[in-house]
């Protein structure tokens, strides 16, 4: 009985240690080309993107890549997560040295299929209205008072979308000196002044 | 041969895992957003399935009475992470839908009945087709909820949109799978089972 279970289990083992490392290349492969889709397709085209950066600031760890032309730090693509209403929700963030963003693409998304799911489509109105987002507009979504058209039904979703964009332009701004600090919030339901509350009550 | 037939046919009909065994209802409410998912996670239990059918086929002989369902799970688990590494190196799209319920194949009622209810007393052969029908069958019933809940839901199918604008946004949620699940389930009883 005993040697049995055993056997059993010792012969699986070893399958599941083969197939592992035969797909452990694959995987990783796999990984990184999603990951370099996504910053290809935020940035201007034509730039010479950088080494994978980590910096640690306004209490949040932010994963970056810096992006130059002809020597000069022209953009960034940095990788926002905020939580959505299915978890966390990351997306990466190409923003221009002035501060305003290039493009959005997302990087993993657990939002509802047919709903919050629905900012993974390229070219819908929801996706293109951040492509030139300056610091004159507001990045919240209408119903909080800013300038950010929520998906229909999704104001969970678009809140975290817009807060994730929010936090890489404020990155970007600390990253070229444009702003003193960084004020980055994580999460989407809670509004942006309730938290602004929240932390002056830790004080 | 008709007889190795009708045990293919048998998994859509007769024993259809979702209308008539109603098992593996997780999987079945919780992808079934759209019909591509629907068909995607069917054809990820065929595989475990039909695999596991035949290993366990060949194993049941062998193992004593009393660990015989720690042994099942063991082969099964090991096909679902196999399943899942593939995937993940393959087909991340896929991957990335699916997610949780592709580990969750493990405890799938499915699997785990298929195998002792039909496996271990059958040779290898018989078990691969019974987990071909009873896979085929499963993978059908979860695409027809699929189709039906993007339909209703978000005005597609099989990801192309017909029509513009949204659906009735609560086929895509939970309660629009029990809805779609229960009148299919009638529809299905009530006419296709009798011929």
């Amino acid at each position: 009985m005993v040697l049995c279970l055993t056997l059993v289990c010792l012969f699986c083992a070893a399958v599941l240690g083969g197939v592992y490392a035969l797909t452990y290349e694959p995987i990783l492969r796999a990984n990184e080309n999603v990951l370099k889709a996504s910053i290809a397709e935020v940035l201007p085209e034509g730039v010479e993107i950088g080494e994978y950066e980590t910096i640690e600031t306004g209490g949040k760890n932010f994963e970056f890549y810096a992006a130059t032309k002809d020597g000069d730090e022209v953009a960034f693509a940095v990788k926002s997560t905020t939580i959505g209403f299915g978890g966390p929700l990351t997306i990466m963030v190409g923003v221009l040295s002035d501060g305003t963003v290039y493009n959005t693409s997302v990087v993993t998304c657990n939002e509802t299929p047919g709903l919050g799911a629905k900012c993974q489509e390229k070219d819908s109105h929801f996706r293109e209205q951040f492509k030139g987002f300056g610091s004159d507009k507001k990045l919240w979504v209408t119903k909080d008072g800013g300038d950010v058209d929520a998906i229909t039904a999704s104001t969970i979703t678009s809140r975290a979308y817009a807060l994730a964009v929010s936090n890489a332009v404020a990155l970007v701004n600390y990253l070229t000196g444009n702003a003193p600090s960084v004020d980055t919030y994580t999460g989407a339901s809670l509004k942006k002044d309730e938290s602004n509350v929240q932390e002056e009550e830790e004080k | 041969m008709g007889k190795k037939l009708s045990l293919i046919t048998d998994g859509f009909i007769k024993n259809n895992p979702t209308f008539v065994l109603v098992l593996g209802m997780c999987p079945t409410l919780a992808t079934t957003t759209s019909a591509i998912n629907g068909l995607e996670m069917g054809l990820a239990t065929l595989f475990v399935l039909v695999l596991s059918n035949m290993a366990i086929s060949l194993l049941a002989p062998i193992v004593p009475d009393k660990v015989h369902i720690p042994v099942y799970i063991v082969v099964i688990a090991t096909f679902v992470t196999v399943l899942q590494l593939v995937m993940q190196a393959f087909t991340p799209g896929a991957y990335a839908t699916l997610g949780l319920f592709i580990p969750l194949i493990v405890v799938n009622c499915i699997v785990l009945g298929r195998a002792e209810a039909f496996a271990n007393k059958h040779n290898v052969w018989e078990s691969a087709l019974d987990g071909i029908g009873v896979g085929l069958g499963f993978t059908l019933s979860l695409t027809v909820i699929g189709l039906v809940r993007e339909v209703l839901g978000s005005g597609a199918a099989f990801g192309w949109k017909f029509m513009p604008g949204d659906g009735v946004l609560a086929f895509v949620m939970a309660p629009g799978a029990f809805l779609v699940l229960g009148y299919l389930m009638v529809i299905f009883n009530k006419y296709l089972k009798k011929s």
